[in-house]
C-alpha cells in the first residue's frame, strides 16, 4: 500500500477550502445585472385558486416581472417529470399527475409554489409577493396515509382514485402463503416509519443565466447529479437542446438525497431567466427548506414472518402504504418500492416472500429519497420483526438471526424478491460486532446499570443494501427512465499532471480525494499531482451523478477502468520508446520496466511523448494520453454488516442516551479508511436521529407542525456516543476494484438497532414495542402502562 | 425582515427618552427572540433601540446580602461571573443551561424576562429566588412581575435596568430540556432564603408558577423525599408535541426533588 493510494487515509484535500470559508456555493457566485426571485408559496394544504392578482405586486418598487403557472403555461412548459413508472399488480401503470412548476388551479400542499416575483433585490421581491394576495377556495386535506386511504377521503389528484398512485407487488403470493399455511409460529408488527426532513447544511440556491447572443443557457444549482438536471429540465420542461444548457454543481453542502430531484425552482429561475434576458437568483430560507426540500420515509406496515418449531424462518409478508406527498417527485415511486421490496430478504434465506405497497398522495410536502431510500425503511421493518419472533419464541434475537442468515458458501445467492446477491459472509460481521460489542457480557453492564437506577438494553441488527442500482437494461425493463451508468475520463496532461473529469458529484463524501487516490494507484503520480473535477455539465462528458452509495461503486469503477486505458496505451508508448514488445515491458510504481533489463521510463517521460510525439509509434497509436470509459454495473453491489447498541434510559424521565455503538461494516475494498469512518459516522448521526428524535409532523389539515428547529430535532453531538466502527472485506465480485459503497450503510443499520436496544431495556418490565422517535415522553408512557397492571 | 430604523444610545436615559412616543420602537437587548421574529416578518417595528451601548447594563456584583445583575448582563456572563458563582451557584448553573453557546453569549438577562417566554429558565430564578426587578421608573417583585404568557408588569416604554437576587441560605435548579429547542419543557428553582423556601416552576404552564404544596412539604423538611411523593395536577399544564400535560406535571415532581438535591450539594 502506498502511503496516498488505495487503503491509505488520506486527509481530506478539500477540506482546506471548506474549512477555511473558501468554498463557492451557488449562492457564492453572483452574475452582473442579476434579479432575485422570490416565490410566493401556499399557507393552505389543499385550495382551488378563484383568482390571482399579481397587478399590485408588478407595480411594486424594484419589481421586474411577476410570473404565475399561467404565464409558464401559456409559454409551452412543460411538467416536472418523475424518473420512474411502476407498474400495479394488475398491470395498471400508476397516476401520474401532472407536477406545474408554478400550479395553475389547485395547491395541494402548504409551501406548494403560486407565483414568482422577481426583483432588484431579495426583499423587495418578497415586499411585492406580501402584495399578492390569491382568492383561495379552501378544500378539504388529508395529511396522514390514514386519513388518505379512508372511505371518501378527500382527493389530492381526481385521477387518483382513492389517493392511490399505484398498487404494488413483488414476490411469489402463492407460495408465501403456502409458507404461512405450514408455519409453527407467526410473529406480526404494525410499524410506522416516521417522515423525515433531509436538513442539508446549505439550503437550495439556483442561479440562472440566459445569454441572448449565443442563446446559451447557464444554470448553477445545488444538485448532487447537474447531467440528470439537464436531462430533465431540458428535454421535459423548458425544451432547451443540451447543447445550449450549461449546468454546473458546484461546491454544495450536503444533499442526503433531497438534492438529487429536479425542483420547480429550478425551472422557474431558468425559463425566468430567457423571458427576462438577464440572471435570475433564487436562495431558500430555511423556512422554505422545510416546506419545499423532498421529505423522506413515511410508510405505515404490516409485516408478518412465518417460522417453523426451529426459529427457521418460512415466509415474509409484508403490506405497505407508502405516503407520496402531493406529487411524485423525481424518484419518489420507485424508493418505497423497487429499493425497498426488493430488500426484504435482508441477509436470511427466506424461501418465500411477497411484499404489496400501495403508493398514496396526500397533502403534504413530496416524499422522496433520504439517505438510504427505501432500504433503512426495509431494514428497520425486518430487523424490528426479527427481534419481535424472538421475543415470541423465547430465543435470543442473535441466535435466531445465526440461525437464517445466508451460509458464506452460498453466493451468488438468488433471493426472492429479484436481487441475487454476487458475494458477503454474514456471520463474519455478527460474530466480529458480537466480540468487539462484548454481548457476551452485558448482563453485567445491565446489573451496574441497574445500581446506579437505569435500565440498560442491548439491541442488535444485521443490515444489508442495495448500492449501485444496476444494470440500466433490468432498471428500465423495472420502469426506470434514465440510465444508471457512471462516467470518468483521465486526462493525463502534457507534463504529467492527472485531470479526472468525474460523473460522480461530491457534496460532503470526499471524492476529491478518493478518487485522486485511485489515480495514484494507478498511475504511481503523487496525489498533489491529481485533480478531480466535478459537477459542470460543460467540462464532464456526462454523469448520473451521486446518489444510492454509487459514487464510487459506479463513477469509481468507470474511472479505474479509463485509467487501465491509460496504463495500456501508455506501456504501448514506453514500449515503442523503450524499443521493447509491449508484452515485456512492466508498469510499477510510475514507471514502466522491460522485464529482466534495467531499461526503464518515467510515467510522465510517456505523458510528455503522447503531447510531443517526436518518437512515437504514429502507425499504432493516436498522439494524446486521455481516456474516457462509460461503465454499467453488471449488478447492485451489496454492502452488509452488524450494529450492537446499548441504550441506557432514565425510568423518571423516559430519557433514552446511546451509551454504546458498535458497528462491522463490510464494505468490501476501502479506498479510504478515514473517509469511510467519516461516512458511517455521519449516517449513525442520522440514523439515531429517526430512532431517537426526528419527526415531521403535519396537522390533519396538513399545516406543518415541526416547520424550525425549535420542534424540528436534529441529533448534535451531545446526542451520540463514540462509535466502535470497523470493518471486514468480501469484495464485489462484478466490479474490477471490488468496491460495495458506504454512504448510506450507517443511516440503514442504526434505526432498528437502536429501538431493538430501547425494547431490551424496557423487557423486563413487560414492553415489547417502542415507536420511533423514542422520545422521553413515549418511554416514560412505555413504562408507565407496563408498570400499571 | 421590513425595514426600520436603528438607534444605539449610551446611556438608559438616551434610550428611554428614545422609545417615548414612540409606538412603533422597541428596545433590542440580545435579540435571541426579537431577530427571528423580525426575520419571519412575524413583527414590524418601525424603530429599534439597541441597548447593547449601555455600560451601566452590563455586570454582576454583590451588594451586601444580594447579588445584582445588570439587564444587558448575557447569560455566559453569569454563568461564567465568580461573584454569582460563589454567591448564587444555582443561578450560575440555569445561566449555564439557557440555548447553546451563541445564544448565551448574546441573549440577556432583561431581554428574557421582558419577553417572559413560558419555557424560559430566568422566570423560574426569579420567582424561586424571590428576586426584585429594577426599571428605570420603579422596583418590582417577581411575583408581581411575571403576569402572564409573554406579558409582564412593565409599562409601554419602562426599562428593566437590572435584577436582585437575595443570596439563599441553599438553592437549586433542575431543567428538562426540550430536546430540539433545549428550552425548558420544566425547569424547576428550589430556594431557601431567609427561613422561606420557593418553588418556582417554569415551562410548564402559561406563565411561571410557584408549588405551594411542595415548598410547605421542604419548610418542614428540605429533602428530595419530601416532595417525591407530591403529584401535581396537570389541569392547566402547557401541551405541545414534545410534551403532553400529564408528562409535564410528572416531570415537575421528579425536576423538583433533583432540584432539592442539587440545593444540598
Amino acid at each position: 500500500m502506498s502511503e496516498q493510494g488505495i487503503g491509505a487515509s488520506v486527509r481530506r484535500t478539500e477540506d482546506q477550502r471548506f474549512l477555511t470559508g473558501r468554498a463557492t456555493y451557488t449562492d457564492d457566485i453572483n452574475r452582473p445585472g442579476q434579479k432575485y426571485a422570490y416565490i410566493l408559496r401556499s399557507p393552505l394544504p389543499h385550495a382551488r385558486i378563484k383568482s390571482l392578482d399579481v397587478s399590485a405586486a408588478q407595480a411594486a418598487p424594484g419589481v421586474v416581472a411577476v410570473f404565475t403557472g399561467a404565464d409558464m403555461v401559456a409559454d409551452g412548459v412543460g411538467g416536472l417529470p418523475c424518473g420512474w413508472l411502476v407498474h400495479s399488480e394488475d398491470g395498471s401503470p400508476m397516476v401520474e399527475p401532472p407536477h406545474m412548476p408554478l400550479v395553475t388551479d389547485r395547491v395541494r400542499h402548504v409551501g406548494d409554489q403560486v407565483a414568482v416575483v422577481i426583483a432588484d433585490s431579495y426583499f423587495a421581491a418578497r415586499d411585492a409577493a406580501e402584495l399578492i394576495e390569491p382568492d383561495y377556495e379552501e378544500l378539504d386535506s388529508v395529511a396522514s396515509l390514514g386519513a388518505a386511504l379512508a372511505d371518501g377521503a378527500p382527493l389530492v389528484w381526481d385521477e387518483a382514485p382513492g389517493n392511490r398512485s399505484f398498487h404494488w407487488g413483488l414476490g411469489d403470493k402463492a407460495a408465501t402463503e403456502a409458507a404461512f399455511s405450514s408455519a409453527h409460529h407467526v410473529a406480526r408488527l404494525e410499524l410506522v416509519n416516521q417522515r423525515l426532513v433531509a436538513n442539508a447544511m446549505e439550503p437550495r440556491c439556483y442561479l440562472a443565466e440566459y445569454e441572448p447572443a449565443s442563446q446559451q443557457y447557464t444554470l448553477y444549482t445545488t444538485s448532487q447529479n447537474p447531467h440528470v438536471i439537464r436531462l430533465l429540465m431540458g428535454a421535459y420542461v423548458l425544451a432547451i437542446p443540451e447543447h445550449k444548457l450549461r449546468v454546473v454543481a458546484p461546491d454544495v453542502g450536503g444533499g442526503f438525497g433531497s438534492k438529487i430531484y429536479h425542483y420547480a425552482e429550478e425551472a422557474i429561475v431558468t425559463w425566468a431567466s430567457r423571458k427576462l434576458s438577464l440572471p435570475v437568483k433564487w436562495t431558500a430560507e430555511r423556512t422554505e427548506s422545510f416546506v419545499s426540500d423532498a421529505q423522506g420515509r413515511d410508510h405505515v406496515s404490516h409485516a408478518e414472518l412465518a417460522l417453523d418449531k426451529d426459529g427457521q424462518f418460512l415466509g415474509l409478508r409484508v403490506s405497505t402504504q407508502a405516503n407520496l406527498g402531493a406529487y411524485l417527485s423525481t424518484f419518489g415511486s420507485c424508493v418505497p418500492t423497487y429499493l425497498y421490496g426488493t430488500l426484504m430478504a435482508g441477509v436470511y434465506r427466506t424461501p418465500a416472500i411477497y411484499v404489496d405497497v400501495q403508493g398514496v398522495f396526500s397533502n403534504t410536502v413530496p416524499v422522496d429519497a433520504y439517505r438510504g431510500a427505501g432500504r433503512p425503511e426495509a431494514s428497520y421493518l425486518l430487523e424490528r420483526l426479527v427481534d419481535h419472533a424472538a421475543r415470541d419464541l423465547g430465543m435470543d434475537p442473535v441466535e435466531l438471526r445465526q440461525r437464517n442468515l445466508i451460509p458464506a458458501d452460498a453466493f451468488p445467492y438468488q433471493t426472492p424478491v429479484a436481487l441475487e446477491y454476487d458475494n458477503g459472509n454474514y456471520q463474519a460481521t455478527l460474530a466480529a460486532a458480537l466480540e468487539q460489542a462484548d454481548y457476551a457480557g452485558f448482563e453485567a453492564r445491565r446489573e451496574a446499570a441497574k445500581a446506579r437506577g437505569m435500565l440498560r438494553g442491548i439491541g442488535v441488527s444485521c443490515y444489508i443494501e442495495g448500492c449501485g442500482i444496476a444494470p440500466s437494461q433490468v432498471a428500465g425493463a423495472l420502469g426506470a427512465r434514465a440510465g444508471l451508468f457512471e462516467v470518468g475520463t483521465v486526462r493525463v496532461n502534457p507534463t504529467g499532471s492527472v485531470t479526472v473529469l468525474t460523473g460522480s458529484h461530491s457534496h460532503g463524501q470526499g471524492h476529491e480525494t478518493t478518487l485522486a487516490q485511485l489515480v495514484v494507484e494507478a498511475l504511481g503520480v503523487p496525489l498533489e499531482s491529481v485533480e478531480v473535477v466535478h459537477g459542470d455539465t460543460a467540462q464532464i462528458p456526462f454523469g448520473m451523478g451521486t446518489y444510492g452509495s454509487r459514487s464510487l461503486a459506479v463513477g469509481g469503477v468507470a474511472l479505474q477502468h479509463a485509467l487501465n486505458k491509460v496504463v495500456d496505451k501508455s506501456r504501448k508508448i514506453a514500449a515503442h520508446l523503450l524499443e521493447a514488445a509491449a508484452d515485456d515491458v512492466e508498469f510499477k510504481d510510475g514507471n514502466f520496466v522491460v522485464a529482466g533489463t534495467d531499461r526503464s521510463l518515467g510515467f510522465g517521460d510517456v505523458a510528455l511523448a503522447a503531447y510531443v510525439p517526436h518518437n512515437y509509434p504514429h502507425e499504432e497509436l493516436e498522439p494524446g494520453l486521455e481516456e474516457t470509459a462509460f461503465y454499467d454495473p453488471k449488478n447492485f453491489t451489496f454492502p452488509a454488516g452488524c450494529h450492537i447498541c446499548e441504550v441506557e434510559i432514565d425510568p423518571e424521565t423516559g430519557v433514552t442516551q446511546v451509551v454504546d455503538y458498535t458497528v462491522v461494516d463490510d464494505f468490501g475494498r476501502v479506498i479510504n479508511p478515514m473517509i469511510v469512518e467519516g461516512q458511517v459516522h455521519g449516517g449513525l448521526a442520522q440514523g439515531i436521529g429517526q430512532a431517537l428524535l426526528e419527526r415531521c409532523v403535519y396537522d390533519e389539515e396538513g399545516q406543518l407542525i415541526t416547520g424550525s428547529y425549535v420542534d424540528y430535532c436534529m441529533p448534535r453531538a451531545d446526542d451520540l456516543p463514540s462509535f466502535n466502527v470497523s470493518t471486514e472485506k468480501t469484495l464485489c465480485t462484478h466490479n474490477i476494484l471490488g468496491v460495495k459503497g458506504c454512504g448510506e450503510a450507517g443511516t440503514i443499520g442504526s434505526p432498528p438497532t437502536v429501538i431493538n436496544a430501547v425494547i431490551n431495556a424496557l423487557s423486563p418490565l413487560g414492553v415489547t414495542d417502542m415507536a420511533m422517535p423514542a422520545t422521553p415522553e413515549r418511554v416514560w408512557q412505555a413504562i408507565r402502562a407496563a408498570t400499571r397492571h | 425582515m421590513y425595514e426600520f430604523n436603528y438607534q444605539r444610545p449610551g446611556d438608559v436615559a438616551s434610550a428611554v427618552a428614545a422609545r417615548q412616543g414612540n409606538a412603533d420602537a422597541l428596545f433590542l437587548a440580545g435579540g435571541m427572540t426579537l431577530l427571528p421574529t423580525l426575520k419571519l416578518r412575524l413583527a414590524q417595528p418601525a424603530e429599534l433601540i439597541d441597548l447593547a451601548a449601555i455600560p451601566d447594563l452590563v455586570g454582576a456584583h454583590q451588594e451586601g446580602d444580594v447579588i445584582k445583575v445588570g439587564a444587558m448582563t448575557c447569560h455566559d456572563e453569569v454563568a461564567r461571573s465568580a461573584t454569582v458563582r460563589e454567591a448564587i451557584p444555582a443561578l450560575s448553573t440555569l445561566a449555564g443551561s439557557i440555548g447553546d453557546p451563541q445564544v448565551r453569549n448574546r441573549g440577556t438577562l432583561g431581554g428574557s424576562i421582558a419577553n417572559n417566554d413560558p419555557a424560559a429558565d430566568y422566570p423560574a430564578a426569579l420567582v424561586g429566588l424571590g428576586a426584585t426587578v429594577e426599571t428605570n421608573q420603579r422596583q418590582i417583585a417577581a411575583d408581581d412581575f411575571f403576569t402572564g404568557m409573554f406579558e409582564t408588569a412593565l409599562e409601554t416604554g419602562e426599562l428593566i435596568t437590572g435584577v436582585t437576587f437575595p443570596i439563599p441560605a441553599r438553592a437549586g435548579y433542575a431543567k428538562f430540556a426540550n430536546p430540539a429547542s433545549r428550552y425548558a419543557i420544566v425547569g424547576v428553582m428550589v430556594a431557601e432564603t431567609g427561613g422561606t423556601v420557593r418553588v418556582a416552576v417554569t415551562g410548564a404552564g402559561p406563565v411561571v408558577f410557584r408549588q405551594a404544596e411542595m415548598e410547605q412539604a421542604l419548610a418542614a423538611d428540605f429533602s428530595p423525599e419530601a416532595v417525591a411523593g407530591i403529584s401535581v395536577p396537570a389541569d392547566d399544564l402547557n401541551e405541545d408535541l414534545h410534551a403532553s400535560a400529564e408528562y409535564r406535571a410528572h416531570l415537575i415532581t421528579v425536576m423538583a426533588r433533583r432540584a432539592v438535591a442539587a440545593a444540598r450539594g
